[in-house]
């Protein structure tokens, strides 16, 4: 037992010089985190803004004007130009100089007064999130004149918004690229821990040793298990104090729930690492589980949203369950209690994927 | 102590439709150098990997240091060093740390660790390099480091796979020295080889050629027991001499050593040197002397079946 302890302490002690040693690998730790939380967190924003539209003012009104205003100040578009005639509009479209255009008809100022429709939109449908931006242009109250032309549309239900009431993705980015960051570092670390050993030529020597595959296993994921804490303070220290992601969960809780997470990457990664023969398949299977974990783990798109098989594939992966968890316990001050079923799945995994690593990797060469 | 460290009977091992190891017995004597020498392929590397656990046979039997291998391959892994043909410790660790890592995983910590570490330093004269990372060391220094991390737990015995492929004919020399002083000290040691000066120093020899063992003995034996006369001939035109030498199915070997041609030519000639004559006039005039046989001869004679 003893002798166990030290066999894991000289592997661990390895790991953590050799991962100091490599500078490059150890600049990713820090940096991975960081630059993909700044790309995210400014890029990725779902609250469309500016953009780029043409006027066709058939009317040359009054009206035409007051109503090309207000549009122009709601922020959602930008009036890059405007043109005399649809078709020029539509070919500016073609083009892509820009995304929409409003075309206001000569007989403006009559439709006003009957009440009628004032004029149309024509979109770019190709990005349907600025289709869903326009659209909500559908029913603008205009309220610039000195009666109001539409009477506002009687609401069916109210909207209360829990949680993040501004509606900022920043909000949900950040704790779910939480997920997206730990799911990259740890399974590439751990599936090139096992290969690296085989590719360098040190594994014959390591088999001929007294060392078990399970002391092996876990001496060789618990230095990452530093190394995705480390990543996690990045994380949400800068999500918390940049982004002004509100941490309303126990510290305690986010930790636990996030130890969880990063002991099934690795024992993921571990199993790959036991599969592969070289460091570039190792990556390559790093990849083929990243994605999924991106688009499929509720990250990108609402889990609510998939269609059947790809919830089947979600469920799989431990990215989804930890982003349920985070998001839950950052966000919505829930803990690991309320989220049992998705705690109590990867801590299966880890020791499911442990025990298969183990199992995989035979202390012998045939 | 029982009088053989490793008894291994009829050992077959087959990767798909290749033998690499076909039916091969041998008895290693206890503290003892037994060397396998053999071309490149041979099996040698694979024959230690079958008699460390690291590689099932698919038949025979094999027992080393009284355990039965590969079942109790675990309880065997304690009790030997094993250094592999490739260098296999850490670049990116400096001696210390490969000593260190080494002597915990074999189960030693504390002070008993840290004095082996310096006893090991100093014996394979590594305590000036004892910091540097061993990515920067030279073969000669980066082979004593392997052999001083497989001694590191003071094993009874030692596995060399090819120990001094890397290294200058300074070092090597150097090497045998420590590996006589190991086994002078009880180690019993399975090397493998293929340079013939290295194979001469060892104890026992076993010459391995295609999987299958060609001749086991002392140096000295195999060298008497040659079954064939070695004449040196000093002739000019030996080139094309050499070629109508070999056409004759009772001449073995012929190669050219310097000036002169070192000729095996069959037991069942009993007067090698007028047979010579008589069959090649040329020689008449020329210079023949019959010599000593060496390892080099040895290994010629038992071997070339199988070779391509």
């Amino acid at each position: 037992m003893i002798s166990s302890l030290i066999r894991m302490k000289a592997i661990i002690v390895k790991e953590l010089r050799q991962l100091a040693r490599d500078r490059i690998t150890f600049g990713m730790v820090v940096m991975i985190p960081l630059i993909q939380l700044l790309l995210f967190g400014f890029a990725i924003n779902t609250d469309i803004r500016n953009i780029p539209i043409g006027v066709v003012d058939q009317s040359g009104s009054t009206a035409g004007r007051v109503i090309t205003q207000s549009v122009s100040v709601t922020q959602v578009v930008s009036i890059t130009s405007s043109y005399a005639t649809v078709f020029e509009a539509e070919q500016a479209i073609t083009k892509g100089e820009i995304k929409a255009a409003l075309i206001l008809p000569s007989d403006l100022t009559q439709r006003i007064t009957q009440q009628r429709v004032l004029g149309q939109w024509i979109v770019d449908g190709s990005d349907t999130m600025i289709t869903s931006a326009i659209m909500a242009l559908q029913t603008m109250p205009f309220t610039d004149f000195d009666f109001e032309i539409r009477p506002r549309v009687p609401k069916t239900f109210d909207v209360v918004l829990y949680y993040n009431p501004t509606r900022r993705s920043a909000v949900n980015i950040v704790p779910g690229l939480l997920g997206v960051i730990l799911t990259m570092t740890m399974i590439l670390f751990t599936s090139a821990a096992i290969v690296r050993e085989r590719e360098r030529g040190n594994l014959e020597l390591l088999i001929t040793t007294p060392i078990h595959s399970f002391e092996l296993m876990i001496a060789k994921i618990v230095p990452y298990i530093f190394v995705g804490l480390i990543q996690i303070f990045i994380i949400l220290g800068l999500g918390h104090y940049i982004f002004a992601v509100p941490i309303n969960g126990a510290i305690s809780q986010i930790l636990m729930g996030s130890l969880l997470f990063i002991a099934a990457s690795l024992a993921l990664g571990l199993v790959i690492s036991t599969i592969a023969t070289t460091q570039l398949q190792a990556m390559q299977m790093t990849v083929f589980i990243l994605l999924p974990s991106i688009l499929l783990s509720g990250f990108m798109f609402p889990y609510e949203g998939m269609p059947v098989a790809a919830q089947w594939i979600s469920e799989a992966l431990p990215a989804t369950h930890y982003m349920r968890i985070i998001r839950g316990i950052v966000l919505r001050g829930a803990d690991l209690h309320d989220l049992w079923q998705d705690s109590l799945w990867l801590l299966a995994f880890t020791l499911i994927g442990l025990i298969v690593a183990s199992v995989r990797f035979k202390k012998s060469l045939d | 102590m029982t009088k053989y460290a490793i008894e291994a009977h009829n050992i077959v091992k087959k990767f798909g439709d290749f033998t690499a190891l076909n039916d091969i017995s041998l008895e290693v004597p206890t503290g003892k150098i037994y060397g396998f020498l053999g071309p490149n392929g041979c099996g040698k590397s694979t024959m230690i990997r079958v008699l460390t656990g690291l590689m099932n046979a698919n038949e025979g039997s094999v027992t080393v240091l009284d355990l039965n291998i590969p079942k109790q391959a675990d309880l065997l892994r304690l009790k030997i060093g094993y250094m592999t043909q490739k260098f296999s410790l850490y670049d990116d660790l400096s001696t210390r740390e490969n000593l260190q890592f080494i002597g915990e995983i074999f189960g030693l910590s504390g002070t008993q660790l840290s004095d082996r570490i310096n006893e090991q330093l100093q014996c394979y004269q590594l305590d000036q390099l004892s910091n540097q990372r061993v990515g920067s060391m030279s073969g000669g220094q980066k082979q004593r480091l392997s052999l001083a991390a497989a001694t590191m737990h003071n094993p009874s015995l030692l596995f060399l796979d090819e120990p001094t492929s890397a290294v200058d004919p300074q070092s090597r020399r150097e090497f045998w020295e420590t590996l006589f002083d190991l086994c002078d000290q009880g180690t019993t040691i399975l090397v493998t080889t293929h340079y013939m000066d290295e194979a001469e120093r060892c104890h026992t020899l076993g010459i391995m050629e295609a999987g299958k063992m060609r001749a086991i003995g002392t140096p000295e034996t195999l060298m008497s027991q040659l079954g064939a006369y070695v004449i040196e001939i000093t002739t000019q035109h030996s080139r094309a001499l050499k070629e109508r030498l070999l056409a004759k199915p009772e001449v073995k070997s012929a190669a050219q050593v310097g000036l002169s041609l070192r000729v095996l030519i069959d037991k069942s000639i009993s007067e090698p040197i007028s047979w010579l004559t008589n069959n090649f006039s040329e020689l008449s005039s020329g210079d023949l002397k019959e010599t000593r046989a060496n390892l080099e001869d040895v290994f010629v004679t038992v071997t070339g079946e199988g070779r391509q």
